[in-house]
């Protein structure tokens, strides 16, 4: 492959790969994020392939793995281009009908349609269906039209013209200020000016150096930067060579997890064919400027995502945070100047070189511009990724965007911000959502998970496994955060089992103050805003547990049994089948009851219930009091 | 006198399958938690003639190796089972009822979260969120996820394995 030397260059490869791409008037793309590999999406692009040429069509339609294309609830998702008609959970049996109906007859399979809930109209298009219809799609979108392991692909949308609008006509100051008057903030929690950041690594004393991506998503239940990883690698290599321009750095960092090995895989090969292309080595474009990236795989450690620490375990030593009197944008990694940046805030930067700062600033609210990714997860109808502007408000993305709670149930909170977020209550939906918005409600904007919490939801439990998760997570470094966390868990813990006592919800209170002014790094400094803000909008719910020994979402197992109602047992016997400790028995003919002493609460009973019956039920129990 | 010379032996292969790894890293000190990940995934733990092994090639001491395979989660200092069952314990998989799921992966392989069964066949595991949280809750059994299997379902797959495992038994 010959180098790309100059911006005429990349212009002929991008005009061959456009013929390319249209030598094939057609496209199956299936979506090859996790969410559908999951449900099998191997199989499927295998079937298409396979059938395709069976019908000596493969000169017509072409077939495209693509990233994830965000509405995981309803993978494996296909859709079918020009015309952009959108299947939804396709197997590999329905293949042949729709490689039958849409790309030979030019007709529809409808059943694999999307059907409005509601009035239960099917939705042909793409961008017909409500998940789709209300984002604003920009990072994402060009997720659904790259395979990943195709450079040729990402080229052909345009793909790498901002570096080369970047180091052929802009100077680094220039760069840099289109940053900066982009406002565009950290997406990575703390919502931190970009440009700013930039700015003080580029003029820090200290050579050489280093841009970081920061791909650590340790965040449970977000997913935003895996899949842009996965799906389009190359725009984010994009945005890091272009910030190393900026900032004066010559060597790049990817800081994956190891838990991502798809993520891994495709960027180590977009990493490869932008070397073979010229885009990553010595003198790029003919600027002078020399770039290379090297991948860091995370060994797995929460911590490890905070920047100092994530510094640290890429010199080889533990992902333990350092003091930050001295900003790691001046001395961070070998103690040289280092900006690090989330994975979504550097795909953020080719769109503002090529399309400007400008019309960066026409999407989102004052203090916070352009679109965020959410994982829209938990109990809502459409899981799945969803880019909106910033200022959308919650009811939006949880009703329109969501669909709203399965099962008609009553929705209690949304969790964003992860371990370090907090709770937003109901009553607070139509806040827009922004940096700052979430954070005066107690909450923060985080990495973007959005966890949808209905009524069996107990919030006490909620921010039980928040504390749970920081107190094996965090490093144990610093004294506040180590000893603050475990006092914490051992009172959450006493309070879910029934063993709460008066004044332990303002020993939490106590606990957390201590912590937010006294840990060593944001995640210790952080971590009792699950606890402080679950207390805040739900402190009846702590006084349930504690007064009345009650969990009024029926979670906190120590709280709760299982019964069976005799009245309803139709003693067909499914629950004891189901029992995986054989805990239930026939206690007369036809009725089935618990044995509590052997049962361990674990809802394969409820579950196998038919639901005709509902025989199976959690009642509220009184706590075994056990020596404490 | 066989058997002790066979354990010479393979005490001597893993010794230089670990060379391999170290000269692919050109001998960095740094590369050190890279090193460790490469030698996890091809012996699926952390042997202890190997990390001494790497001490010595790499010049670093023993304790900071140990550091590292202590601190990170990716590194067991124990043999793990031939299969690896993974629960997702992330927010959307707890919300959606992961912690009754691991209750009856644990009750039918009678192990808790981070235990392998004596005849290393099985390694229980948790972990926080593997990113198909539509699927939640979700559970990993040797790289394939199942949402929320049954009872019935999450048997079979077990019994499956344990099948392979005697098959394999035989065979060897």
């Amino acid at each position: 492959m010959p180098r790309l030397t100059t911006p005429t260059d990349l212009a002929n490869l991008r005009k061959e790969a456009i013929t390319r791409r249209e030598a094939t008037p057609r496209c199956v793309t299936i979506c090859c994020g996790t969410g559908c590999l999951a449900t099998g999406a191997t199989d499927l692009a295998a079937t298409f392939e396979q059938e395709i040429e069976k019908r000596g069509l493969e000169k017509k339609v072409a077939v495209r793995r693509t990233g994830c294309h965000g509405f995981c609830e309803r993978g494996p998702i296909v859709v079918i281009l020009p015309e952009n008609v959108c299947y939804l959970g396709t197997r590999p049996k329905d293949v042949p009908e729709v490689v039958d109906s849409s790309l030979v007859k030019g007709d529809l399979v409808e059943r694999l349609l999307y059907t409005d809930p509601e009035s239960g109209e099917r939705m042909v298009h793409v961008d017909d269906i409500p998940f789709y219809k209300h984002q604003k799609r920009i990072l994402l979108e060009n997720n659904v039209l790259i395979d990943a392991g195709n450079i040729l692909d990402y080229i052909a949308l345009g793909g790498y013209s901002a570096l080369a609008r970047a180091l052929t006509q802009m100077t680094p100051e220039e760069v840099l200020g289109e940053v900066i008057s982009a406002e565009l903030r950290g997406r990575g929690g703390g919502g931190f000016p970009a440009g700013w950041k930039w700015e003080t690594t580029r003029n820090a004393p200290g050579e050489p150096k280093y841009v970081i991506v920061n791909a650590d998503e340790g965040d449970p239940g977000a997913y935003m930067d895996r899949s842009l990883l996965e799906g389009n690698p190359h725009g984010i290599l994009e945005g890091l060579i272009i910030g190393g321009y900026a900032i004066g750095a010559y060597e790049g960092y990817v800081y994956v997890r190891q838990e991502y090995p798809l993520a891994i895989k495709n960027t180590s090969l977009a990493i490869e064919q932008a070397r073979e292309h010229g885009l990553l080595g010595e003198d790029l474009f003919g600027s002078g400027f020399d770039f290379d990236v090297t991948i860091h795989r995370g060994a797995g450690a929460f911590v490890s995502g905070e920047s100092s620490a994530l510094m640290s375990a890429i010199e080889g030593h533990v992902g333990e945070p350092r003091p930050k009197y001295i900003h790691t944008a001046a001395k961070g990694l070998w103690d040289k100047p280092t900006c690090l940046n989330n994975v979504e805030t550097w795909a953020n930067v080719p769109f503002i070189i090529s399309k400007g700062a400008e019309w960066f600033r026409t999407m989102g609210t004052k203090g916070s511009k352009g679109t965020k990714i959410f994982s829209l997860v938990g109990k809502v109808n459409n899981t799945g990724l969803v880019e909106v502007p910033m200022g959308i408000t919650l009811r939006d993305i949880v009703y329109k965007i969501g669909g709203g709670i399965p099962k008609g149930k009553k929705l209690k909170a949304i969790q964003t911000g992860g371990p370090s977020g907090g709770v937003i209550p109901e009553s607070l939906l139509d806040l827009p959502v922004d940096f700052d918005e979430l954070t005066a409600a107690g909450s923060m904007m985080g990495s973007g998970g959005m966890i949808v919490m209905d009524e069996d939801t107990c919030m006490v439990d909620t921010a039980r496994y928040y504390v749970n998760f920081l107190a094996h997570e965090g490093c144990g470094k610093c004294v506040p955060c180590r000893e603050g966390l475990r006092q914490m868990l051992n009172t959450l813990n006493r309070i879910t089992s029934g063993r709460g006592q008066e004044g332990d919800v303002e020993l939490l209170e106590e606990l957390s103050e201590f912590m937010q002014q006294a840990a060593l790094c944001a995640l210790g400094q952080t971590a009792p805003n699950p606890v402080l803000s679950t207390i805040r909008h739900f402190r009846h719910e702590y006084e349930a547990h504690i007064r009345d020994k009650r969990c009024p979402a029926g979670v906190c197992v120590e709280l709760i049994a299982y019964e069976i109602d005799p009245k309803k047992c139709q003693g067909c016997g499914a629950c004891a089948r189901n029992c995986p400790v054989d805990a239930i028995y026939e206690a007369k003919e036809n009725v089935y009851a618990i044995d509590r002493g052997k049962c361990i609460k674990c809802g394969a009973c409820i579950t196998a219930c038919p639901d005709k019956y509902q025989a199976v039920r959690k009642v509220h129990a009184e706590p075994v009091l056990q020596p404490s | 006198m066989k058997r002790k010379e066979k354990a010479i032996l393979d005490i001597r292969d893993d010794l230089r399958a670990a060379d391999e790894i170290v000269e692919k890293h050109a001998f960095k000190k740094s590369a050190l938690i890279q090193i460790l990940l490469d030698i996890q995934s091809r012996f699926n733990w952390l042997p202890r003639h190997v990390l001494r092994w790497l001490s010595s090639r790499l010049g670093v001491p023993l304790v900071d190796v140990y550091t590292l395979a202590n601190f990170y989660e990716a590194f067991s200092l124990e043999p793990r089972g031939a299969h690896t069952i993974q629960v997702c314990m992330g927010t959307a998989c707890h919300v959606r009822g992961a912690p009754e799921l691991l209750a009856r992966v644990s009750a039918l392989l009678g192990l808790k979260p981070g235990e392998t069964d004596a005849k290393q066949r099985f390694t229980l595991e948790t972990v926080h969120c593997m990113g198909c949280c539509a699927l939640a809750p979700v559970i990993q059994i040797d790289g394939q996820h199942y949402s929320n299997p049954s009872l019935r379902k999450l048997q079979r797959l077990i019994n499956s394995l344990e099948k392979g495992e005697e098959e394999a038994a035989c065979l060897g």
